[in-house]
């Protein structure tokens, strides 16, 4: 069964879907890299950014971390502060 | 003392709470707003953060630097918002006994803020924009 998570947006991901947030339906189990691999599908304009990491509850996720419908997902793509 | 902050930065508040008896050196970098990026006429900057993340990742900067170098005091103050030609986007202070540790543990600061905080910058031409770094 597929929950939808949110997931928030920064910077270039913002323009390039035009929402601060997106809905993904995730499975049971699903892993950061399946989140990623379902967002490039929908918006494929994604896939142009030179890298695009994914943060779980305030903390950078290694790819292979298990989400959860009640996880605060964000998309981070390459950091320009400073 | 980290934050992050729409308003513009109060460089004289933030070194005063620096100073201390103790302190004989105080290490400031201010990272400023330029007219241009590689000869290309820059109008303005717009910042962006995920607020949350952005302070709890500057916080974990500042206790490295803690482990690091004996600092007695630290300010780290990003802006976020428009800023204009001459405004000032970051400024962090540290304070230590001996000059070479707030020259080190300052470096350190802003070039680590530069690789893992969560703030974006796009730079406003008169003529487009661009979300510095985000392209290959």
């Amino acid at each position: 069964m597929n929950t939808p998570v949110s997931v928030l947006l920064f910077g270039i991901t913002r323009d390039l879907t035009g929402q601060s947030a997106v809905s993904v339906p995730i499975s049971e189990g699903a892993r950061v890299s399946d989140l990623l691999d379902q967002l490039y599908q929908e918006y494929p304009k994604l896939s142009g950014i030179r890298s695009l990491l994914v943060a779980v509850n305030g903390e950078y996720a290694e790819v292979d971390q298990v989400l959860t419908s009640k996880d605060e997902i964000a998309l981070i793509p390459p950091v320009s502060g400073g | 003392m980290i934050s992050l902050t729409s308003d513009p930065i109060d460089v004289a508040s933030a070194l005063t709470y620096l100073q201390s008896d103790q302190a004989g050196a105080l290490d400031l970098f201010l990272g400023v707003v330029r007219d241009n990026t590689q000869e290309r006429p820059v109008d303005r900057l717009e910042y962006e953060a995920y607020d949350r993340m952005a302070i709890s990742e500057m916080q974990k900067i500042a206790d490295e630097a803690h482990r690091r170098w004996p600092i007695l005091r630290y300010t780290i103050i990003h802006r976020k918002g428009v800023l204009a030609i001459g405004e000032t986007a970051i400024f962090i202070g540290v304070a230590t006994a001996h000059r070479a540790d707030a020259f080190d543990a300052c470096r350190f600061m802003i070039d680590t803020i530069k690789q893992t905080v969560p703030i974006w910058k796009k730079e406003v031409f008169t003529d487009g924009e661009v979300w510095v770094n985000a392209h290959p």
